[in-house]
């Protein structure tokens, strides 16, 4: 079936061109990157996770959100979700491989990854993150290589593949809860200390994952010939509207807790996103525009008369998934070191080769979902010719 | 067979390219020599004997590492009952008699003879400090 | 043919994992066996090492730097300008950064404006060896929190987990940054982490660690907490000591005398 991959419009292999390109930027600089070490990035001693950890977190919200489509669809039979479940689960196989490389380009020693396998440490968190990443790849493969195998031949997909569809649903729930453990349940960061990062990472995993999928889908009924038909995507955007309402909730707990109880160690984290602690004001734009982009998004969503506009519901979507990808991507991680144990603030940016091997990781999940995609639509006859 | 041209030309380059150190080592003269080490002056028996240090001695110092680094156990008694410090780092010698380096001092007449005959690049000694002998 | 080409693909790929697989089991069952002993000149043993840090000591010689010249003279430790970039496992700080949750508006004067070395706590409950994936730190039974420099896969976990901010991780090469090197003691490779490991090197060949050594000024005691005659413990009868961030339930084992 990949052959089909292999045939496509001028617009088919521009995009790939660019994902190529892409790639080959990444593949250089991370080249230096095993040269000279992790110091051509901008992390230092302090902040010692940044832009790759940060890319991780956000992207597993979006793997686990397939979750999403394949829960009404398997457990309750919502028949709408048909068409459009295996596309989540190829967005699933893309962000988790793509979780993968970003962990392992923040590795010291990534020549050595295999330790974590020859040494089991299962009071770490980062063996279980292993394990339930891993093992959500392979089930998604099995599932979604079964599955298109049996669309292919017009049959129904094997016996096999049910149990595996209704182990994926805890599982999907896991690899986001299990990402959450390894950030909340260290007391030397107060800001990750707190119960409800497991929840708030669940809940912007599900306003920005069914976000992303109702992009994907409009996007390709303007390019394919593939429509996932308009109930699919009203439901998809019903769930991505009490997804972003939770999230705003439990973003708003934690100013509560924050706030009034009026710890220093718990506030000034808060103070540095919203305010600027020491003078270091570099994520303080862009979480005021996260805030506003999903309270606009809100806004839009609760309206059903809203929300069913194609072009309101685009703008929606888009807004969501940059405010999530704001709130994990940029303000989530770095800010769990600032001010660091010694009580020192300082600044981070990512550098260019930073950003250049982000961008080729993002690449490779492009050139996954588009080779996916390509494959899928073929067999369904729904490319456009 | 289908393109049986084909596979079978496919074949022979591959063939070819495969046994391209063998053919071209013959045809341009050159001769593979085995490597020459120097041996530490006036000492004749190293921890093990020769064989078993040739064909052993990675995994000798990879016991040795876990011995020390993870058991906090540093001596080594061979099999004829002479003890060694386990050790990668230094030449000293102790009442325990010396390590590696304390015989083995200059890793270029030595280690490096084997290693690069075998294109084989140990990263030991990015952190193990190397032996310079007598520079 | 009669077998197609993708389920070819799919053959081909699970026997790689295959016998990758059986290569894997085989390696993880080689067990080291030891025929080592512990013996290089009567080692120092303890059941509980400590570090007791005498302030009042401390600050009789202004800008002294011993301590902390030995520790990374004898252990390699580069010299990174750069403070995003330094490797340090014993230096100086402030009152308030070292002890956040004793600061208050009227401390005493020394306190407020000398400074207190800090490294290493080697807790008992510590939670850097409860996140490495690959134990390549661990509690040593003598308490020491021990660093595998040749299993650390540079992941930093330890270093998010540390509340004390004693982990450096070396972002790259150290050697150009070594002033000078010694090649009794290995250096480290760029990607790894390291701190302070209460000198096992040392003890195991009956020396104190080197900054006990090299204070003139005597206030670092080194000592067995299980040990009732320790030096340790007839300082903790004499005198009040305080430890950082105690609330977070670390245990750490060095103690502060103010």
């Amino acid at each position: 079936m990949i052959e089909k991959a292999l045939t496509g419009g001028r617009g088919y292999w521009i995009w790939i061109a660019c994902t190529l390109s892409a790639i080959a930027a990444g593949a250089y600089c991370y080249v230096l990157q095993l040269n000279t070490g992790l110091g051509i990035t901008g992390l230092s001693r302090d902040i010692t996770w940044g832009f790759y950890i940060a890319q991780f977190t956000f992207l597993v919200g979006v793997a686990a959100s397939a979750v999403m489509v394949v829960l009404p669809y398997y457990l309750h039979d919502f028949k709408v979700f048909g068409r459009i479940a295996i596309l989540g689960e190829f967005l699933a196989i893309a962000a988790v491989s793509m979780c993968m490389l970003f962990i392992m380009v923040d590795l010291g020693q990534p020549g050595r990854a295999f330790n974590m396998i020859l040494h089991p440490s299962p009071r770490s968190i980062l063996f279980w993150d292993m394990i339930v990443l891993n093992g959500y790849l392979v089930l998604n493969v099995l599932i979604s290589r079964a599955s298109l195998n049996a669309e292919r031949n017009g049959e129904a997909p094997p016996a096999w593949v049910k149990p595996l569809i209704i182990l994926s649903i805890p599982w999907a729930i896991s690899i986001h809860t299990v990402t959450a453990f390894i950030y909340s349940g260290l007391a030397a960061r107060p800001f990750w200390m707190t119960a409800i990062l497991a929840p708030r990472f669940l809940a912007s995993a599900f306003s920005s994952g069914p976000a992303l999928l109702i992009l994907v889908c409009l996007f390709l009924r303007r390019v394919t010939r593939f429509d996932a038909g308009w109930e699919a995507i009203r439901k998809l955007a019903i769930i991505v509207t009490y997804a972003v309402l939770a999230n705003i909730f439990f973003v708003l707990m934690e100013f509560f807790t924050a706030f009034y109880s009026a710890i220093p160690e718990h506030v000034e984290h808060f103070t540095y996103l919203y305010v600027g602690l020491d003078g270091h004001r570099e994520l303080v734009p862009w979480m005021w525009l996260s805030a506003a982009l999903v309270l606009v998004a809100a806004v839009l969503l609760v309206n059903p008369r809203l929300r069913d506009r194609q072009g309101l519901l685009t703008f929606a979507c888009v807004a969501v998934v940059l405010s999530i990808w704001i709130e994990k991507g940029l303000g989530m991680i770095v800010t769990g070191f600032v001010p660091s144990p010694l009580g020192e603030v300082t600044g981070y940016a990512p550098t260019l080769p930073e950003f250049l091997i982000t961008m080729g990781i993002y690449g490779i999940g492009a050139l996954l979902i588009t080779v996916f995609y390509k494959v899928t639509l073929s067999v369904r006859g729904q490319v456009k010719a | 067979m289908h393109d049986r041209g084909r596979i079978i030309l496919g074949l022979l380059v591959f063939l070819a390219l495969i046994t391209f150190p063998i053919w071209y080592n013959l045809i341009s003269g050159q001769e593979s020599r085995p490597p020459e080490i120097e041996l530490p002056a006036g000492e004749t028996l190293c921890v093990a004997d020769r064989e078993f240090m040739r064909t052993e001695h990675m995994q000798l110092l990879m016991d040795w590492r876990d011995e020390v680094v993870r058991g906090d156990r540093r001596i080594y008694t061979a099999s004829d009952n002479r003890t060694f410090p386990m050790s990668l780092s230094g030449t000293s010698r102790t009442e325990h008699g010396g390590s590696c380096m304390s015989c083995h001092d200059n890793k270029d007449k030595f280690c490096d003879r084997c290693h690069d005959y075998l294109a084989v690049k140990p990263y030991c000694w990015d952190c193990h400090v190397e032996p310079k002998g007598g520079q | 043919m009669a077998i197609k080409r993708r389920d070819f693909c799919w053959l081909a790929g699970l026997s790689v994992v295959g016998a990758a697989s059986g290569k894997v089991l085989s390696v993880g069952a080689e067990e080291t066996s030891g025929s080592g002993s512990t013996l290089i000149g009567e080692p120092l043993l303890g059941k509980r090492w400590a570090m007791v840090v005498d302030l009042q000591a401390c600050r009789k010689e202004e800008g002294c730097r011993d301590c902390i010249k030995a520790c990374h003279a004898t252990h390699n430790v580069p010299d990174l300008d750069d403070p995003d970039e330094e490797v340090k496992w014993i230096w100086k700080e402030k009152f308030h950064h070292a002890f956040p949750d004793q600061e208050h508006e009227y401390l005493r004067h020394d306190l407020r404006h000398e400074e207190i070395l800090v490294f290493c706590n080697h807790c008992d409950n510590p939670p850097c060896t409860r996140v490495c994936p690959t134990q390549a730190t661990w509690k040593r039974p003598d308490g020491i929190v021990m660093m595998d420099w040749h299993r650390c896969i540079g992941c930093r976990y330890c270093v998010a987990a540390c509340p004390y901010g004693s982990r450096s991780f070396n972002w790259r090469d150290p050697r150009p940054f070594i002033d000078e090197t010694r090649t009794d003691f290995p250096t480290r490779t760029r990607g790894v982490v390291e701190k302070c490991t209460f000198c096992d090197e040392r003890l195991a060949q009956g020396r104190p660690p080197a900054c006990v050594e090299s204070c003139e000024s005597k206030c670092l005691i080194f000592g067995d907490l299980e040990d009732a005659d320790s030096a340790v413990r007839e300082a903790l009868r004499t005198r009040h000591a305080i430890r950082r961030k105690p609330g977070l339930g670390t245990q750490p084992e060095v103690y502060y005398l103010v």
